[in-house]
């Protein structure tokens, strides 16, 4: 009986811990998100959820691969993988036809290019500022006294934009707060705030060349304002990916397999 | 022969230990001029019997700067002006200021306040460099410096010592320049970190002895078989002498094949031509032949060709450009320069780096990535 094999990948982000682990055939056995990334608990948790979600033991893992801030912290990996290249990997496994990926994540925003090939071909990050990322998104969703993941829901509901200007986290808190303080529409601003993510994002993206088809990854891409504002900006149609927050952990994971002599 | 990495002992210290070799100058009686970027005519600090001494800043926080600096500031005139308002310059009997930036043309005000102690000496230059006229303003610009050198040594300086000081200065160009030939055929033994504190320690202290340690270098590389295993890539940009970076390269297995930094391979590819007849105007030519960096009037933009050119005839995989945090000339290269290589499909990463620069984990997930998508 031929025993079967596994690969975990696991990614060690600033915000949160993602650990995928496929199977030799790159079907997915488990998938978990905590959300407390390096240096907290969050990956030795995320890595035993994902065992016992999958039912298997340490032991039954082929590779364990780590990528995400923290990759070179995570003691148990066996190999590590740029975040970059596990982005590019994982959407290339799931969508073959894609060239150009936009991640999100907590605290950077990266933009993508796949070769024909599938491999990393090209890509830029932005520069280490929280404006244009998860990290900025929570902030703004902290003052509205609103948790982020009903930030999307809002924008949908919006009638309007109140248009938040200030490229700065800090600054644009401020704005924020004063636009409250006039009593604006909430979900209005929500919109403001959702277009001002997308339009740094959208600068990014440019300095690269936006090449359909656009795949989207992180744990912004869950806010469907954001996609939306990003779709308006590139003229382009953007989409998320199925497993948009874990799509490094899954790069990740096939990085493992690809890797590991049979 | 003494073994390579003696002699890069020897070198890696000077580097690494600037105030030390300031005091070993001061020590043995001479007067030493710090000398800030760009392309200033340090040969004319020993010309009039001082040692020149280069100023670049270094990686370090800054605290008393900020009273004179905005937080967006170059970090390269944010730390010297640090180091000065601190005392770490003591010693120093004045500071040449050349008025290649706005960075640095912000600078002369703030180190009259601040650091009153040291004295300083504009360095201008005709930003039209490569016509007679603006070679004539910058020849008599730096006549005017020369007395004022003068003045503070004490010393009057011939046209022989200006001569042999050229000749002193390029004759450590050269030997810089052949040991930047030889490292990408050690890569065994001349790390990237090693590559640069070489380069670093030919601004701190008596030139002539950098030089003999220099060429002791190249001859006992020279005897070694060859070894070029690594990832070769040119690097272009102001500086790229911090640890971490060049930490970061070799860990990834990257070789700096060639380069383009303005601290590095642009300052010794110009030598000062020995004009007998007029000593002081052969620094006007050599600003006017200085090619590849963005402090200098380019109106063609030459930089991005000269760059692909060197990554073609470097065998390159790719170029690392290793911006200056709030370097507006930079900012303005960049354009030309990524337009130019990506028509060649030549790979570019970008970086930025910054004198304040304490985490560098961005930069190491970048430099992994690009190492996947150039190998």
């Amino acid at each position: 009986m031929t025993v079967k094999r596994y690969f975990l990948g696991i990614d060690v982000g600033s915000t949160a811990s993602k650990c995928v682990i496929i199977d030799e055939d790159k079907r997915i056995a488990a998938s978990v998100v905590i959300p407390v990334g390096t240096g907290t608990t969050g990956p030795a948790r995320a890595f035993a959820a994902a065992c016992e979600e999958a039912g298997i033991r340490e032991e039954d893992l082929a590779c364990i691969t780590a990528t995400g801030y923290g990759r070179n912290t995570f003691e148990k990996a066996d190999r590590t993988v740029s975040e970059l290249s596990a982005h590019a990997l994982g959407v290339h496994t799931l969508y073959p036809e894609a060239k150009t990926v936009i991640d999100i994540g907590g605290q950077d925003a990266k933009a993508i290019r796949i070769g024909s090939n599938g491999r990393l071909e090209n890509f830029i990050m932005n520069d280490k500022c929280a404006a244009g990322t998860g990290r900025f998104l929570e902030v703004m969703a902290r003052i509205l006294e609103r948790d982020v993941s009903e930030l999307g829901t809002m924008d949908k509901e919006a009638e309007g934009t109140v248009a938040v200007s200030s490229t700065c986290t800090v600054f644009a808190e401020s704005e924020v707060i004063s636009q409250l303080a006039r009593g604006v529409d909430i979900k209005s601003l929500v919109r403001g705030i959702d277009e001002s993510v997308a339009v740094r994002t959208a600068g990014l993206v440019k300095r690269l060349g936006v090449i359909d088809p656009v795949i989207m990854t992180g744990g912004v891409a869950a806010n469907a304002g954001v996609v939306s504002a990003l779709e308006y900006e590139l003229g382009t149609e953007i989409t998320v990916s199925s497993i948009a927050q874990q799509n490094g952990a899954f790069g990740a994971a096939v990085y493992g397999l690809q890797k590991t002599v049979r | 022969m003494r073994d390579v990495k003696e002699i890069l002992k020897d070198l890696t210290w000077i580097a690494d230990n600037p105030r030390a070799c300031l005091d070993e100058v001061l020590a043995e009686g001479k007067k030493a001029v710090g000398v800030m970027p760009y392309y200033a005519p340090e040969e004319l600090v020993y010309a009039a019997g001082m040692v020149p001494f280069g100023l670049w800043g270094a990686d370090m926080a800054v605290s008393a700067s900020r009273q004179y600096f905005p937080a967006f500031y170059c970090g390269i005139v944010h730390t010297i002006l640090e180091l000065g308002l601190t005392g770490k310059l003591s010693g120093l009997s004045a500071v040449m200021i050349p008025l290649t930036c706005d960075s640095l043309k912000g600078m002369g005000a703030n180190w009259k306040y601040g650091v009153k102690t040291i004295p300083i000496i504009d360095v201008p230059y005709a930003q039209n460099r490569k016509i007679e006229a603006g070679k004539a303003f910058t020849t008599a610009k730096y006549r005017e410096i020369l007395e004022k050198l003068e003045s503070i040594s004490g010393k009057k300086a011939t046209d022989e010592d200006i001569l042999a000081a050229i000749r002193l200065f390029n004759e450590n160009r050269a030997a810089c320049l052949e040991f930047v030939r030889l490292a990408p055929k050690h890569t065994d033994v001349i790390s990237a970190l090693a590559r640069s504190r070489v380069l670093k320690s030919r601004t701190f202290g008596d030139r002539a002895r950098h030089t003999a340690l220099v060429r002791e270098l190249n001859e006992a590389l020279a005897a070694l078989p060859e070894c070029t295993k690594g990832v070769p890539v040119v690097t272009t940009g102001i500086l790229a002498d911090s640890s971490e970076l060049m930490n970061i390269l070799d860990e990834n297995g990257y070789v700096i094949a060639a380069d383009q930094v303005a601290y590095e391979s642009v300052e010794l590819r110009y030598p000062v031509p020995e004009v007998p007849a007029d000593p002081v105007s052969g620094f006007a030519v050599r600003l006017a032949e200085t090619e590849g960096t963005s402090v200098l009037y380019d109106p063609g933009k030459k930089r991005a060709a000269d760059l692909k050119d060197l990554a073609k005839e470097a065998g390159a995989a790719g170029v690392i450009w290793v911006g200056t945090k709030f370097c507006d000339p930079e900012e303005f290269d960049y354009v030309p320069v990524k337009k130019v290589l990506e028509e060649a499909d030549i790979p570019l990463l970008t970086l930025e780096v910054d004198r304040q620069m304490v985490n560098f984990e961005q930069i190491r997930t970048a430099a992994e990535a690009f190492k996947d998508a150039v190998q």
